[in-house]
C-alpha cells in the first residue's frame, strides 16, 4: 500500500513539472504512456526489451558462474589469490566503457562480444565478494565435515555453500544492478536492437517520449525481477538467521 | 578396533619467531571396547594431540595407527552443528545410513523427540550437545572420541548425559577416546586414565580401573577417587618442592 502511495506521489509530482517545462523537453504521463502503447501494439518494444533481457541474462550468469568459482579459488588457495589479485584490482578499475569499446574492436560487433564485454565488467565485483565470504568460511565446520569424513560434494552443499548463499545473493543483488546498467551502453555502441538502441535512436532525434516510455518499461521490468527473482532468494538463503526485530 | 598413539613431539613457530614445544612424545594405545580417559590442565595441549589423533593436523614428528577404514564419531566442545539445517537433517548429513528406528532410538534415549525439525540456533547449549551426542552415535562410530562433552552444563544435566554415555557405549564394541577435567567424569566412564603434564604434555600417570563401568557403585567410585587424590597430592607436592628449588 505505501509502495504504491510512493509511485503515485512519484506520478504526480512528474506531472506537475511536465506542466511547468513543457512537453518537448519533459512529456506528460499519458504522452509516454501512448508512445508505450504504440510501440507494444508493433511488436517492437517486446522485441527490443526480450533482446535486452536475454543479454543480461546471458552475462550475468556467465559472470556469476565463472566469478564465483573463481573468488572461491581466491578464498581457498593462497597461490591463486596472489596470482589472481593484480588482474582483479585491474578489472575492478577499468572503466566499463574501455572494456566495451575494445571488446567490439577486437571481437567485432558481435553479440558474443557485447556479452563477454558486460560479464567482464560484473566479473571483478563477484569475484571480491566469494573471496571475502569464502575466507569468512567456518573452519570448526570444515573440520566437522572432514571427521566424520563427508563427501566432498556433500560438504561443499550442505557445510560450504550455505555459509557462501549470502555472499552469493548480495553479489548476485549487486551485479544485476551494474549489469542493467552496462548493457544499455553495450547496445548503443554496437547493437542493432535493444532498450540500449533505442534510447540511442530517441537520443539522435531528441524524441523525449520515446526514450521516457523504453527506459521507463525498462525499469519497471528491472523492478519486477528484483521483487520476484532476487529478494524472494536472499530470504529463502537467509531463513534459518534469526529475524531482526 | 585398535587405537595406537606415538606421537614423538609437536613443536610450532609462532609469530614471533620462536618455536614452541606443544608435545613431548606421548604414546598409548586403546582396544575395542575400550575407555580412555585423557585428564590435564587447560591449555597442556589436548586439543591439539585430539586434531593429530583424528588426522586434522599432520605436522607432527610420530605415528597414528588406525585401521583406514575406521569410522570416526566425535563430539567437539562446541557442538558444531550446522546452524542451516536441522536437528534431524544435521544427523543424517553425516550419518545417511542411519536407520529411522536407530535414529529414533536415539532420540529417546536423549530426549530430543521434540527437536527433531529445530534449528540449531533454537536450542539451549544443553540441547545442542545432546544432538552433537546423537549425531557421534549416529554413524555408528569404530573410534568415537569426545572433546569435554559435559562442561559447562549443571550437575544434574551433566549426570544424566554421562549415563546416557556410558549407556551408549556399552551398546555397540567402540574405541572411545575422552578428554575431560573433571575426575568423576573420567572415573565413572574411564577403564584407562592418563593423566597428562602441563604444556608441553607428557603422560604423567597411566590409571587402570579393575572394576567394570556397570559395577561401579558409588561407594567404590569414592574409593577410587580418593586412591587418585592422594597419589596426586604426592605428585603436587613433589613437584612444588622442585619449583622451590629452582
Amino acid at each position: 500500500m505505501l509502495r504504491l502511495l510512493s509511485f503515485a506521489l512519484f506520478l504526480v509530482t512528474w506531472w506537475i513539472a511536465a506542466l511547468f517545462v513543457g512537453g518537448a523537453k519533459l512529456p506528460s504521463p499519458p504522452a509516454v504512456l501512448e508512445v508505450m502503447i504504440v510501440e507494444a501494439s508493433s511488436g517492437a518494444l517486446f522485441l527490443h526489451l526480450g533482446a535486452t533481457l536475454a543479454r543480461v541474462t546471458l552475462a550475468f550468469v556467465l559472470a556469476m558462474s565463472v566469478g564465483s568459482a573463481i573468488g572461491y579459488l581466491m578464498g581457498r588457495i593462497k597461490l591463486a589469490d596472489r596470482l589472481g589479485d593484480p588482474w582483479l584490482i585491474l578489472l575492478l578499475n577499468l572503466p566499463a566503457l574501455v572494456v566495451i569499446v575494445l571488446a567490439y574492436i577486437w571481437a567485432g560487433l558481435t553479440e558474443a562480444a557485447a556479452i563477454a564485454a558486460i560479464a567482464i565488467n560484473k566479473l571483478p565485483t563477484a569475484i571480491v565478494t566469494l573471496r571475502e565470504g569464502t575466507r569468512a568460511l567456518d573452519r570448526s565446520l570444515d573440520e566437522m565435515a572432514r571427521v566424520f569424513a563427508m563427501p566432498r560434494w556433500r560438504a561443499f552443499r550442505h557445510v560450504v555453500l550455505p555459509q557462501l548463499a549470502p555472499y552469493i545473493a548480495a553479489s548476485a543483488r549487486s551485479g544485476l544492478s551494474l549489469v542493467w546498467k552496462i548493457v544499455l551502453v553495450a547496445e548503443l555502441l554496437g547493437r542493432p536492437n535493444g532498450v540500449g538502441f533505442e534510447i540511442g535512436v530517441a537520443f539522435q532525434l531528441f524524441d523525449t517520449p520515446r526514450l521516457l516510455a523504453y527506459s521507463l518499461t525498462f525499469a519497471a521490468v528491472v523492478l519486477v525481477i528484483e521483487t520476484l527473482l532476487v529478494q524472494p532468494f536472499e530470504a529463502r538463503a537467509t531463513r534459518w538467521r534469526p529475524r531482526a526485530a | 578396533m585398535r587405537l595406537e598413539v606415538e606421537i614423538t613431539g609437536k613443536t610450532y613457530r609462532s609469530a614471533a619467531g620462536g618455536t614452541h614445544e606443544v608435545l613431548a612424545p606421548v604414546k598409548f594405545a586403546l582396544q575395542s571396547g575400550e575407555v580412555g580417559v585423557l585428564i590435564g590442565p587447560s591449555g597442556c595441549g589436548k586439543s591439539t594431540m585430539l586434531r593429530i589423533i583424528l588426522g586434522l593436523d599432520h605436522e607432527f614428528q610420530g605415528r597414528i595407527a588406525r585401521p583406514p577404514q575406521a569410522r570416526i564419531g566425535m563430539v567437539f566442545q562446541e557442538p558444531r552443528l550446522l546452524p542451516w539445517r536441522s536437528v534431524e537433517q544435521n544427523i543424517r548429513l553425516v550419518a545417511p545410513d542411519v536407520t529411522d528406528k536407530k535414529l529414533a532410538e536415539l532420540f529417546r534415549i536423549l530426549e530430543l523427540e521434540q527437536h527433531r525439525s529445530h534449528f540449531p540456533g533454537e536450542l539451549s547449549l544443553g540441547l545442542a550437545r545432546r544432538v552433537a551426542l546423537a549425531r557421534a552415535f549416529a554413524v555408528e562410530p569404530d573410534i568415537l572420541v569426545l572433546d569435554e562433552p559435559l562442561a559447562s552444563l549443571d550437575d544434574a544435566l551433566a549426570g544424566r548425559l554421562r549415563d546416557e554415555i556410558a549407556t551408549l557405549v556399552a551398546s555397540r564394541p567402540v574405541t572411545t577416546l575422552l578428554v575431560t577435567h573433571s575426575l568423576d567424569d573420567a572415573v565413572r566412564l574411564g577403564d584407562r586414565l592418563f593423566f597428562l603434564s602441563p604444556r608441553p604434555a607428557r603422560i604423567l600417570a597411566e590409571v587402570p580401573i579393575g572394576i567394570p563401568r556397570e559395577a561401579r557403585g558409588d561407594a567404590a567410585i569414592a574409593a577410587i577417587k580418593a586412591g587418585l587424590a592422594r597419589q596426586a597430592q604426592g605428585e603436587q607436592g613433589g613437584e612444588r618442592s622442585g619449583r622451590d628449588v629452582s
